[in-house]
């Protein structure tokens, strides 16, 4: 069980309540597929990933990210219980998606890239390792039914 | 031949990146293991004078990206035998560093520079630690 200050919930829960899922989430996976190409081997379904320009107009791109952070969500809402949020989709990504659990990590970095590029003055270091803390759970919730 | 893209290269001397340690500090505190000798309290002077050498150091990288191992020679002589830096932190630094040019630069920060700088760090990166062993 993750132990979260009041501080940390509070960064967490007053920036949720702030971001545009379908934007952030679309921008977050574009960025992770322009940032690191090798990415694009899950994505030979999505049709033109050619180019950054390419990627960033992709329809398919901007609803899957949309889909995965609004998934990122359920872990805001269950911050007590995101091991359990997630064991479903951990088995999903293990046995089906066959992805590898770097790509968590690499996800939730541009997650909080994108944050920043967003809210500036108010992702301060604080509110950063809050976020940073959170990415770090979800994507080892996400790992965590690996076999 | 590594080839750059380097839309970011007209953004740099505006930026003050010297809370840059800092920030570091907060977001990932085991790094904070290789200053036991620093004030580490916010925004000390030594943290900011960190800063400043680090950001130096980067900036001569940016003005030197065909030669980084000629340029970063003394740089990646000090961090193999006398700090002797796990190379793992050199990634977090990276990424603190992408997330301080997120907060400055806002829109500005498109995919194109992002991935220019995730590269460029990277390639710093490597210099620093390529006399390890």
């Amino acid at each position: 069980m993750v132990n979260w200050t009041p501080d940390e919930k509070h960064y967490i829960t007053s920036l949720w309540a702030k971001v545009n899922v379908e934007e952030c989430g679309g921008e977050a996976l574009a960025r992770l597929l322009i940032v690191y190409p090798w990415t694009q081997r899950f994505f030979s379904a999505f049709g033109n990933l050619s180019s950054p320009t390419a990627i960033m107009g992709n329809p398919k791109v901007r609803a899957h990210g949309k889909k995965v952070l609004t998934s990122f969500g359920d872990a805001v809402k269950n911050l007590d219980n995101i091991k359990a949020t997630y064991a479903k989709l951990s088995e999903l990504h293990c046995n089906k998606l066959h992805v590898d659990p770097e790509n968590f990590r690499l996800l939730g970095d541009i997650l909080l890239i994108v944050l920043a590029t967003r809210f500036a003055k108010e992702f301060t270091p604080a509110c950063q390792a809050a976020w940073q803390k959170l990415a770090s759970v979800v994507a080892h919730a996400l790992a965590h039914q690996y076999h | 031949m590594i080839k750059w893209s380097l839309e970011g290269g007209g953004l740099w001397d505006s930026l003050s990146l010297t809370s840059l340690p800092g920030r570091m500090f907060c977001v990932y505190p085991s790094t904070k293991t290789y200053f036991p000798h620093f004030d580490l309290h916010h925004d000390s002077e030594q943290i900011r004078h960190h800063g400043k050498k680090v950001v130096g150091a980067l900036g001569d990288a940016v003005r030197h990206l065909d030669n980084l191992s000629a340029t970063l020679s003394e740089l990646s002589n000090l961090h193999a035998y006398n700090l002797r830096v796990d190379p793992v932190n050199f990634k977090l630094l990276s990424h603190c560093f992408q997330v301080v040019l997120g907060v400055h630069l806002g829109r500005e920060y498109t995919p194109q520079v992002h991935v220019a700088y995730d590269k460029f760090l990277a390639a710093v990166s490597a210099v620093l630690a390529e006399k390890y062993r």
